[in-house]
């Protein structure tokens, strides 16, 4: 069972990367300037080499070949050219993406400490007026965007990682808050209270194992988010990461760029779901 | 709760009546410069200062106002519209439709929003009108961000389908098109209204995202992203608070919207 399930997401990973590479490949190819090469108005180069090029992209003209063309490259690390840092996409993305791995990974465990900790608290000591505050914190939050948090963290001096982890932290929050407080009213756990249990045994013996499968698809979700609020941040903040680099390609209309970092980041988040979702499946698979 | 939604609606009636008299209480315009007063503190002429080219912060306010609060709900309405056609006709269809359907829509929701929206404006041109920019900015955010709707309501069409009253419809001899119309898509509105309403603020700060960024609204026409640009200049809070007045009257629409959609939240889900 657990065997066809990982299976599962293996196919859909793989269709999706597939289609997602189609879909880059064709935006590629219908990007204006397309059809321009730089390296044709070269006065070293003679004129069977100049044809030689204009050979090459009329190959290139059909979407499908170009797209297996793509991917034949791909396959091999070739991840093709930036046009505005003219560099190679794959030397860009290795320089890049420790940082952004290392402010993504310290944000998800400053917003799940964070999460985890006002959560259980408010479903554990059920005041409302703690309740209240920690709801109007994040609403507010909720309410600003990412890019003027982004602003506000440069302007007071914030960590990155601690502005990656405040955008994401209110729609975390709200999630995990909902289910803790949904878990909490179930009759099971309603009689344990009422048999005098310890919080703390009702919480992990009865709460967790309810909510936990849940919280697990949260934190996958919240990968997706952490990696969306990179780029405001990265942009804003001056930090050399993927996030960066993806609005640099973008005002530069640089799509080889934009649309390998596109497909790079889909899969990143497509494991992190299929991940959250095999483990919450193990973990349901325990307690029946 | 009701008394609080009560407020929410009168707050978002006062901002978008205030916008639209925008003509009547700044009737200079939010282009016209005052030289003179370029970068000025609030004063009688100017209640919130000039900004940097000596542009009545005000009046910009107002008219950047009017833009994102008439146009992100031209933009739900695409979206929810889009949604209905794909999400309600594929669910209607059920099978390898809906199969189909749902698999775009993954695909869609796979990607991260700010990613998604950063890749194809950058696939459009940029060096583009005011006018252009601002069509193409909302156009985008509509005709991007119909899939999680869809999901939605995908499901809630199927539901309907083997409902008893679409089955008796289909007995009596009502079938395709109309049995949709007359039947099915009038019994996905209040799913449809709760996508729409949802759809509002995650629009306006998706434009505020994309304006800081460079890639929204272009100068000279005002929206909230372009406004809240401005904050990037500051080098404190203290030293010139009126620069956000655009973030908090942000924050209070936001708020007010999710005030309004707090019982529609169910409904949606």
């Amino acid at each position: 069972m657990l065997a066809r399930k990982i299976a599962r997401h293996g196919v859909t990973l793989l269709a999706t990367a597939l289609l997602g590479g189609f879909l880059s490949a064709t935006l590629v190819r219908l990007a204006p300037g397309f059809d321009s090469d730089e390296a044709q108005l070269d006065p070293h180069l003679s004129s069977q080499s100049i044809e030689a090029l204009r050979q090459q992209r009329t190959d290139q003209h059909n979407i499908f070949t170009f797209y297996v063309h793509s991917l034949q490259s791909a396959w091999h690390g070739d991840l093709g050219n930036s046009i505005s840092l003219r560099q190679p996409v794959a030397s860009l993305l290795r320089e890049r993406i420790p940082l952004t791995l290392r402010l993504i990974g310290i944000a998800l465990l400053l917003n799940w400490a964070a999460v985890l900790a006002l959560a259980l608290s408010a479903a554990w000591l059920r005041k409302f007026a703690y309740d209240t505050l920690a709801t109007l914190v994040s609403g507010t939050l909720l309410c600003i965007p990412a890019a003027v948090l982004a602003l506000l963290s440069v302007l007071w001096n914030v960590p990155g990682a601690l502005a990656i982890g405040l955008i994401i932290f209110p729609r975390d929050y709200r999630y995990t808050r909902n289910l803790l407080a949904k878990a909490y009213t179930l009759p099971h756990i309603v009689t344990a209270r009422a048999k005098g249990l310890s919080e703390l045994r009702i919480l992990f013996w009865h709460v967790v194992p309810v909510a936990g499968p849940q919280l697990l698809a949260v934190a996958g979700v919240s990968v997706s988010l952490a990696v969306g609020a990179a780029i405001p941040v990265e942009a804003l903040c001056g930090l050399a990461g993927v996030g960066q680099l993806a609005w640099q390609a973008a005002l530069a209309r640089d799509l080889p760029l934009l649309v390998n970092i596109t497909v790079l980041v889909t899969l990143v988040t497509l494991l992190a779901n299929s991940g959250a979702d095999v483990i919450g499946h193990v973990w349901r698979g325990q307690q029946a | 709760m009701s008394f609080w939604r009560g407020v929410a609606c009168a707050v978002l009636l006062l901002v978008v009546g205030v916008s639209l008299g925008a003509n009547w209480l700044a009737p200079a315009g939010y282009a016209k410069q005052y030289r003179e007063a370029a970068g000025s503190p609030p004063s009688h002429e100017h209640w919130l200062g000039t900004d940097e080219i000596g542009r009545d912060r005000f009046a910009r306010v107002l008219y950047g106002t009017r833009i994102s609060l008439l146009l992100a709900p031209a933009a739900a309405l695409l979206s929810t519209l889009m949604a209905a056609l794909v999400g309600g006709l594929a669910g209607y269809l059920g099978g390898r439709w809906a199969r189909a359907a749902m698999t775009v829509t993954d695909l869609f929701l796979s990607l991260p929003w700010l990613f998604l929206l950063i890749t194809i404006r950058a696939l459009l041109p940029l060096n583009v009108s005011p006018i252009v920019s601002v069509l193409v900015t909302f156009l985008m955010l509509g005709l991007l961000g119909w899939t999680s709707a869809a999901r939605v309501l995908c499901t809630s069409a199927g539901a309907l389908r083997n409902s008893d009253f679409v089955r008796q419809a289909r007995a009596s001899g009502i079938r395709g098109a109309r049995l949709f119309w007359v039947h099915v898509l009038p019994n996905l509105k209040p799913v449809l209204y709760a996508q729409f309403w949802i759809s509002i603020p995650a629009f306006i700060l998706s434009e505020a995202n994309l304006g800081i960024l460079g890639l929204g609204v272009a100068e000279p026409l005002p929206s909230w992203g372009s406004l809240l640009k401005e904050l990037e200049g500051l080098v404190s809070v203290g030293e010139e608070p009126w620069k956000f007045v655009p973030l908090i009257l942000l924050a209070i629409v936001v708020t007010s919207f999710q005030l309004v959609l707090s019982n529609r939240d169910e409904v949606a889900a």
